[in-house]
């Protein structure tokens, strides 16, 4: 292509003055009456907007005071502007080149088969959805809650299927007693079990409803071997003593009693339906204690809008939405790459990986040049997805440019001469990737 | 900031039980300098105690946040000042955020008559930037005649009168579920916050997780420091801090806000522990109260407004299901009352707007307003026989009661970066202290840092 640009830039000079001295030269005011609509148009819309908002940044928040560069200066000294600043660095990196990279895996196999078109279409559909009603989407799918969320949800079920959910989830002796917590979420009794003398180990914390159905009353254990009973210490209603079984408390049935002597387990037990355990003789002496399996909350999946994966997870959603528009592009180009390039590949023995890394990839560059570069310019100033899919709690983890302009400007601050400093600093962002593109563009015209 | 309003725009009361309602305003009632709302004043009987300018064939627009029902309540004030005055008036809804919607009216040249203006921080905002017209000699008679000082002081900014308190809110107040009340064998609510922790610590045992915060919304967090802060520090420190005269490093935050730690750090308290909280948003944090068996929350802290949501968006009934209590005092302290409202300026230096806010304040347009329900006026010529329930009526005495010692909500008169903006300043940064309830110093010198930043600006 550089050979091209030089080879296109000598003898360029020497041809078209002759003729646009026959256009311009003859009546310029009638070139001049054309232009001004567009002209017109242009100043207003564009030229005067960027014109006042660089003036407007140079003013205090009420616009009467010149401050200079003043909001420039504490744009780079606010912590919530860098973090800003370096997600729209992650987003530029990320999210165009991802969308880029799916569409042309869309665009390259949906050639191929034959309900081709059906599936573009489905792939192109969430383009026709607008960015407020896709954020609403992704902040339901994404939902903490594994009943709302449909990620996990998903998540959720899987980790069920494998792993197995505690009795008993959030429950805990009750405090005062004679048991403690102690590592790793378990609960250990400071004395000793004695043959003879039942233990009693009062759990709290669990809603009397959502026992499982059958549940006994609980006994208080009796016979002469090492027992103890595991129930719930309360009653609906309230009253009955703590850390005695009264009458009406509810047994626990299978928890997990262990028996620790000097640190080590000697004996195991699980509790029976009306709430009782027996240990072996051997394990006299022994602390008891109630490993955390029988609390574990249940696995609640992925905090998917929390600080650290918030901007992964918007990335996702706008991924989302424009790998179709990029697969739309992609596909027009790859309809006018020649054939018979690639078939001439394949009869040279080329696998399809090759003919696809080798031939169909470079031959769609340009195209996949303007698809990246829309999507960049595209992507510096979004806005939407992440005003709406971020909670609260981690909107300033999830911080963009475009947010923070208008949070400065007009959410709370009312600072527009800070909300104008972002919007230039945005702008002079984007002027490297538009004369790219302006370039790339004249290039290709040249050629 | 979308549901910053949603706090101090709903005043719709629920059937609560009025007799914990009269306790509030025996609990948090001042010296009774204004205890004349029985005594009948003139103001009421008929349409005569105001006078209003005949302003036929004018025009003018009111702007406010309201919408659905509370609009419909509020054109019905519209429409009897048309009658009065001749003037036709049209209402222009804000949308949620309203001093976004005015700031750019207003650059743009065209700003409405009248607004309603949410906090009383952005009351100052804009009348500090010279958007807001002084009140006229008519409209001071009435709000001297009608409204305590400390709501009258409110509309005020450095000595100039800007606004009428038309509408207010009641913002101490603690929702149960009383099916979960019974399950754990309460029969009393709490009335000091040692009871409040020790009831919480009960329904934990009885297997129903304590107090549903609402965390993913800033504000809900804002207004339970303030509750604790006014109880415990006492009305001054309170007016100090809200002014930024004291520092958010002071011993006093300090001591609130291990106060609120003793509840958001215990995890067996918080529904859904602080991870849980921060993922609640109001709306969650009131339906999860009053839904299911066992719910997944027996008391959720919030104001008046919490009732006609619990009407709206669940199936528990207000008054048999859903109960309410008054915030517990803290310390030695009496128990708070941090109220809102929302207060109507003149924006324009027309005849009509001054007409209109002399009408607001008097108690012609309280009684009208009032006669549909789900509205408190703190303005005390107003009969307390206007209101339409028993609720009503109890919590209207109780703001009335107060007298001057009602405190206005403090986030909404901070100005909107620090105490009005979603994940900035006191909303995350109480946020932040949820989610670590542990560092009280870090908290606070983070809210200091940013009230500094957002009261030099």
């Amino acid at each position: 292509m550089a050979t091209v640009a030089t080879a296109g830039g000598a003898p360029a000079p020497a041809k078209p003055p002759a003729k646009r001295r026959s256009l311009m030269g003859t009546r310029p005011w009638v070139a001049a009456l054309f232009l001004l609509p567009a002209l017109v148009l242009l100043g207003a819309l564009v030229v005067y907007p960027i014109g006042y908002t660089t003036w407007r940044s140079l003013y205090d928040a009420g616009g009467a005071r010149f401050v200079g560069l003043e909001n420039y200066g504490s744009v780079f000294s606010d912590d919530s502007t860098f973090t800003a600043l370096k997600n729209t660095a992650i987003w530029v990196a990320v999210a165009p080149a991802l969308a880029t990279g799916l569409g042309l895996i869309f665009a390259v196999l949906t050639e191929r088969v034959s309900w081709g078109t059906a599936f573009k279409l489905i792939v192109f559909m969430p383009m026709v959805i607008s960015m407020l009603a896709a954020g609403i989407i992704f902040r339901l799918v994404y939902d903490a809650d594994p009943s709302r969320g449909v990620a996990n949800a998903v998540i959720v079920g899987v980790h069920d299927t494998f792993a197995a959910s505690s009795a008993y989830p959030g429950a805990k002796p009750r405090p005062g007693g004679d048991i403690t917590a102690t590592s790793g979420g378990s609960y250990t009794t400071k004395s000793t079990a004695q043959p003879g003398t039942p233990v009693a180990l009062p759990l709290i914390g669990i809603p009397a409803a959502k026992l499982p159905a059958g549940t006994q009353d609980a006994k208080t254990a009796s016979g002469s071997g090492l027992t103890g009973t595991v129930w719930l210490d309360f009653a609906p209603g309230g009253g009955g003593k703590p850390g005695v079984v009264d009458q009406g408390e509810e047994a626990l049935k299978g928890v997990e009693v262990q028996a620790v002597k000097g640190g080590k387990v000697v004996a195991t037990a699980k509790s029976a339906a009306d709430g009782t355990f027996s240990l072996p003789a051997s394990a006299a002496g022994a602390q008891l204690r109630l490993p955390s399996s029988n609390f574990a909350q249940p696995y609640s999946g992925v905090d998917w809008l929390g600080p650290s994966l918030v901007t992964p997870a918007i990335i996702g959603s706008y991924i989302w939405m424009w790998a179709g528009f990029a697969m739309v592009l992609i596909a027009a180009g790859l309809a006018g790459v020649p054939r018979e390039l690639m078939e001439a590949a394949r009869v040279d023995g080329a696998n399809e990986w090759q003919v696809f890394r080798k031939v169909t990839v470079p031959l769609l560059a340009p195209v996949l040049i303007v698809v990246l570069v829309t999507l960049m310019i595209n992507v510096m100033k979004v806005f939407d997805l992440v005003y709406i899919i971020a909670p609260q709690p981690s909107q300033p983890a999830a911080n963009v440019l475009a947010l923070q302009l208008y949070v400065s400007s007009f959410g709370g601050g009312n600072n527009q001469g800070l909300g104008s400093a972002i919007g230039v600093i945005l702008l002079l962002l984007v002027i490297p990737v538009m004369a790219f593109n302006i370039r790339r563009l004249r290039r290709e015209r040249r050629r | 900031m979308r549901t910053s309003s949603r706090r101090t725009r709903r005043v719709i009361i629920g059937a609560v039980a009025a007799a914990t309602l009269t306790a509030a305003a025996a609990g948090c009632g001042g010296s009774g300098n204004d205890n004349k709302t029985g005594g009948g004043s003139s103001a009421s009987s008929g349409s005569g105690s105001v006078t209003l300018p005949s302003l036929n064939g004018q025009k003018l627009e009111v702007a406010a946040v309201w919408t659905g029902p509370e609009q419909k309540n509020f054109l019905k004030v519209i429409n009897e000042f048309e009658k009065r005055t001749g003037a036709s008036v049209s209402f222009v809804p804000t949308g949620d955020n309203v001093s976004t919607f005015l700031g750019s009216k207003i650059e743009g040249g065209q700003p409405p008559d009248v607004a309603f203006l949410p906090q009383v921080g952005v009351l100052r905002q804009f009348a500090a930037k010279g958007w807001l017209k002084p009140v006229d000699s008519s409209v001071q008679a009435q709000l001297d005649k009608n409204f305590s000082k400390g709501w009258v002081d409110l509309g005020a900014y450095q000595g100039k009168q800007y606004g009428v308190y038309a509408k207010a809110a009641n913002k101490s107040l603690v929702w149960y579920n009383t099916s979960a009340f019974e399950t754990a064998g309460l029969s009393s609510t709490p009335t000091t916050w040692a009871d409040f922790l020790k009831t919480a610590q009960t329904l934990f045992e009885s297997g129903t997780p304590a107090v549903s915060v609402g965390g993913a919304d800033g504000w809900t967090l804002t207004d339970w420091f303030e509750n604790i802060y006014l109880s415990q520090a006492g009305p001054e420190k309170y007016d100090q801090l809200a002014a930024h005269k004291i520092k958010w490093t002071d011993a006093s935050v300090k001591q609130a806000l291990t106060t609120l730690a003793q509840l958001f750090g215990n995890k067996d308290l918080v529904a859904g522990g602080q991870s849980g909280a921060l993922n609640t948003d109001f709306p969650k944090s009131v339906t999860q109260t009053f839904t299911g068996n066992p719910p997944k929350a027996a008391m959720v802290y919030e104001g008046d407004f919490v009732g006609s949501f619990i009407k709206d968006n669940t199936t528990a009934k207000v008054g048999t299901n859903a109960k309410v209590f008054p915030f517990p005092a803290v310390g030695s302290g009496k128990a708070p009352v941090v109220s809102g409202g929302d207060v109507g300026v003149a924006l324009k230096s027309s005849k009509g707007a001054q007409a209109f806010l002399t009408f607001l304040a008097s108690a012609d347009a309280a009684k009208v307003w009032a006669s549909s329900g789900g509205f408190v006026s703190p303005n005390k010529s107003l009969e307390l026989s206007a209101y339409p329930d028993e609720v009503s009526k109890a919590i209207a005495k109780a703001l009335v009661a107060a007298g001057d010692d009602f405190r206005f909500d403090m986030s909404d008169q901070a100005p909107a970066a620090f105490g009005g903006t979603a994940g900035k300043g006191e909303w995350a940064d109480l946020q932040t202290f949820l989610k670590n309830p542990s560092d009280i110093s870090g908290t606070q010198s983070k809210l200091e840092a940013d009230a500094a930043k957002a009261y030099a600006g």
